[in-house]
């Protein structure tokens, strides 16, 4: 069992956890991610690592809430436990493994939107300590759904807020915002890291290889195993078919089939969709969806 | 009833268990059982011995059965056996054991599977089981996987006095056993869950959701976490597609993803959240015990299914009674015949595959006859799932974050047959992880190996 030590609501549908997970505390890198399963019939939920104490043997994880699967995730409270939490998977972010001296020379660039601010900090953070400041893009729907605002503020270089509402900072998209610093303003980058829904990591990646930035992305496609074992998070990277648990999550952006993967996303929206009306009505669904009796 | 007639065993209905995952075969009673063991005539050489990967003293353990001796029986298996009831299940006996045995020349061979499996599941409802053993060694031994291969290693380490760990990447023990069969072939409460039980009684400690190369290394486990050898059992996981076009649509899944779902996830029953594709008309790519597998599983969730394959009948690798099995239970079998391309609509789904036909030419390395494309015969067929089943190999994330351990060209660890030994001092491997997928037997009997090759290794050191 992983209890669960800390439970904060970030919006009104992220939810924060920091879990007892020692193994995973222990050795996971930025860019990692981790797979919970909260009880016996429940599925195995990949999230990505958004930040550990090795003392403590904790992990941080942020989730949004948006099927079925999340949302009885959001039940658990702080002193519950998740049955199994297995990681860290996947490979740690490409810049860890890079020299110091020429990762200080990099100006990079983090573009992220909605949850993706998540996964965007434990990078941030690191590259801090690591004396380099990278500049930061969080875009949100609206002000509600801003992230981390001021744990991101605490380390990134410059940190740029937009929404597309207006509702807070300014109004537009994050691809707005990066046209803007680069075309507008002449900043130049060595290296973009976008994360964040499909439908945005493929926009950023259209505007950067214009720009002629390169981009790395953090696919989030659907997965079981998160090992290598089973190939649902197959993704096309420069025509080659990857799995996004072993190879991955990160991938060179300009060589990512977007369509394809936001097409595979969906394999099961209509059977998870259902769920989720199952669940939200409860025994006066039947009949409610039109698909079950 | 003729002698050279083997004892019939009960099974469920074909046209009802079409449509439930209760286990198909209900396996003999002792009455049966008795009937069937008196066709043994007990050899001198008994050849099915040497037809037994782990070498089961056959006539032995039937003998008893004739004197309704039970337990004696099974301790006669389990001197060689970690996991009887499973094998009984699940070996392909017609190439090994019942191959080799005297009254197949003239008639049935005796249906050594069928009693095993009798005899191991009288002694787990009368719960008996291995006794761990009283003197310890003070050594602890580190296990990657929990396979047969890996349970069988642990269970030998421990019963020798190792203080044994096991280190499983997914959420429950038991490999392919439990994610790969399913239940209605191997189920998994009322069997595998007791194997593994048992090797627990052993005093094996299992520690899952551990991937070992991103959790911990054989490294760490070695210098930092007090272990002195390691044995990986960690199978031949990753699943291999055939790169024609379409095959990244919606609606094509490996093998192992569908029954993942289904057998480790549970997507058949409504009380577990795990989603799973339920097709109209299903096509299973492949011939083997997976490709049976994968289609009946199919068949049960409610679709019209058909095996793809490119060889002809005589060539299926599945084992006999599981072809026998999906045809009963009305599997379609599209024999000689090859995909060259998923069809897909404009949302990305599966909408047919284009297939053509094959004949067979000369034998090929492998033995058998090469199969080859008729010219002009390509056709579509309709569906909307199509089901990889072309075989596995071994997953690199462990030999590719273990310094020093040799690997081939098919990424499997290279090490030896007799005591499990790789290029890395103190790390033995064995099962699917080696030899590339094969079979539960052989993998158990790659466990056992290790497991003498390791204390021998441990008591000169
Ligand atoms: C490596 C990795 C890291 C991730 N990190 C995070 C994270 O830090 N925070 C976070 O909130 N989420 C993260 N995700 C996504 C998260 O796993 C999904 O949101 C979750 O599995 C959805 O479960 P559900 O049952 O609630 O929704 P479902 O009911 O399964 O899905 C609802 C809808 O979301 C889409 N969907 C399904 N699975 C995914 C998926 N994996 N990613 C995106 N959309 C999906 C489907 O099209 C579906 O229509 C990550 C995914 C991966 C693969
Ligand atoms: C669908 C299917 C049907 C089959 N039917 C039959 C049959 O009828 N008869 C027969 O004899 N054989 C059959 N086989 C083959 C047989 O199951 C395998 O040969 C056998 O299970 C191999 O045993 P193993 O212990 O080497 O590996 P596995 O059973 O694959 O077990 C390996 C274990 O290691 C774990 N693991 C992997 N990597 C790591 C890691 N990095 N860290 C920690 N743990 C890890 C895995 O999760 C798994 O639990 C079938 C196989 C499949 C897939
Ligand atoms: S273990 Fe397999 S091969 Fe050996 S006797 Fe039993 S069924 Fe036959
Ligand atoms: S070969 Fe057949 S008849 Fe002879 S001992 Fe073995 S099982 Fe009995
Ligand atoms: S999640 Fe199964 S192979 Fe990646």
């Amino acid at each position: 069992m992983y209890k669960i030590v800390k439970r904060r609501m970030l919006t009104e549908n992220t939810c924060l956890m920091d879990v007892v997970a020692p193994r995973v505390a222990a050795y996971c890198q930025p860019g990692q991610f981790l797979i919970v399963k909260m009880d016996e019939t429940a599925e195995r939920i990949p999230l990505t690592i958004c930040d550990y104490d090795r003392e403590a043997g904790t992990v941080t994880i942020v989730f949004q809430v948006i099927g079925a699967s999340t949302m009885r995730m959001l039940t658990l409270q702080e002193g519950d436990s998740f049955l199994d939490v297995v990681g860290p998977l996947g490979r740690a972010s490409e810049l860890i493994g890079e020299a110091d001296e020429t990762r200080r020379m990099k100006k990079i660039l983090f573009v992220a939107g909605g949850v993706g601010a998540a996964p965007v900090y434990p990078q941030v953070k690191w590259l801090k300590e690591h004396g380099v400041e990278a500049d930061v893009v969080v875009g949100a729907k609206t002000k509600d759904l801003l992230i981390l605002e001021d744990e991101m503020r605490a380390v990134a270089g410059n940190l740029y807020l937009t929404t597309d509402d207006g509702s807070y900072v300014r109004k537009g998209m994050v691809t707005d915002v990066v046209k803007d610093l680069v075309v507008q303003q002449g900043h130049h980058y060595d290296v973009c890291i976008a994360i964040g829904p499909m439908i945005m990591m493929k926009f950023v990646c259209l505007l950067t290889k214009e720009l002629g930035i390169p981009t790395v992305v953090s696919l989030n496609p659907i997965m079981v195993d998160g090992t290598g074992m089973c190939g649902a998070c197959r993704v096309t990277v420069g025509g080659h078919v990857k799995f996004a648990c072993v190879d991955g999550p990160e991938f060179d952006g300009h060589q990512v089939d977007f369509n394809q993967a936001m097409m595979r996303q969906n394999i099961y929206k209509t059977e998870e969709g259902r769920a989720k009306l199952a669940l939200e009505e409860g025994e006066t669904h039947h009949g409610g969806c039109g698909h079950c009796e | 009833m003729s002698v050279l007639e083997k004892i019939p065993v009960r099974e469920q209905d074909p046209k009802i268990r079409a449509a439930n995952f209760e286990e198909v075969c209900y396996g003999y009673n002792q009455e049966e059982a008795t009937a069937e063991a008196i066709r043994c005539i007990n050899c001198k050489n008994a050849k099915c011995i040497s037809g037994c990967p782990v070498g089961i003293n056959i006539p032995a353990f039937i003998q008893e059965i004739k004197k309704g001796e039970i337990e004696a029986a099974y301790r006669i298996i389990a001197d060689a056996s970690a996991l009887p009831a499973v094998c009984g299940r699940v070996c392909p006996q017609e190439s090994q054991c019942e191959g080799k045995c005297i009254r197949g020349i003239k008639g049935d061979a005796v249906s050594i599977g069928k009693l095993e499996r009798f005899v191991a599941d009288w002694a787990m409802e009368h719960g008996i089981c291995a006794s761990p053993s009283a003197e310890k060694k003070g050594k602890k031994v580190a296990v990657v996987g929990a396979g047969p291969a890996g349970l069988t290693c642990a269970g030998d380490l421990a019963k020798m006095g190792y203080d044994v760990t096991i280190f499983e990447a997914l959420h429950q023990p038991g490999g392919v056993l439990l994610y790969g069969i399913p239940e209605f072939r191997l189920p998994k409460d009322k069997i595998v869950k007791k194997e593994i039980e048992n090797v627990q009684k052993l005093g094996v400690k299992i520690e899952c959701n551990v991937v070992v190369g991103r959790s911990v290394t054989i490294d760490q486990l070695l210098s930092e976490e007090g272990f002195e050898a390691v044995f990986i059992g960690s199978g031949a996981g990753l699943p291999k597609f055939m790169g024609i076009p379409g095959e990244s649509a919606n609606g094509v899944f490996s093998a192992n993803e569908y029954l993942t779902r289904n057998n480790l996830m549970k997507a058949f029953r409504d009380d577990y959240d795990t989603p799973i594709v339920r097709g109209k008309k299903v096509a299973v790519v492949g011939g083997g015990n997976v490709a049976m597998d994968a289609a009946r599983t199919a068949l049960r969730l409610g679709a019209e299914t058909h095996i793809v394959y490119r060889r002809s009948e005589a060539e299926l690798p599945a084992r006999l009674e599981e072809i026998h099995h999906a045809k009963e239970e009305g599997v379609v079998f599209d024999l000689l015949t090859n995909p060259t391309e998923i069809l897909t609509d404009e949302k990305g789904n599966v909408t047919g595959m284009t297939c053509v036909r094959m004949e067979l030419g000369e034998p090929d390395a492998s033995g058998r006859r090469r199969p080859q494309v008729i010219p002009g015969s390509e056709f579509t067929m309709e569906l909307d799932t199509v089901i990889m089943a072309l075989g596995t190999s071994p997953n690199p994330l462990i030999s590719s974050t273990t310094e020093g351990l040799d690997v081939n060209k098919w990424k499997c660890i290279v090490a030896r047959e007799e005591n499990g030994e790789t290029s890395k001092e103190g790390v033995y491997a064995g099962g699917d992880a080696v030899t590339g997928a094969a079979t539960v037997i052989l993998a158990m009997g790659a466990g056992k190996a290790a497991a003498k090759g390791i204390d021998e290794y441990l008591s000169s050191k």
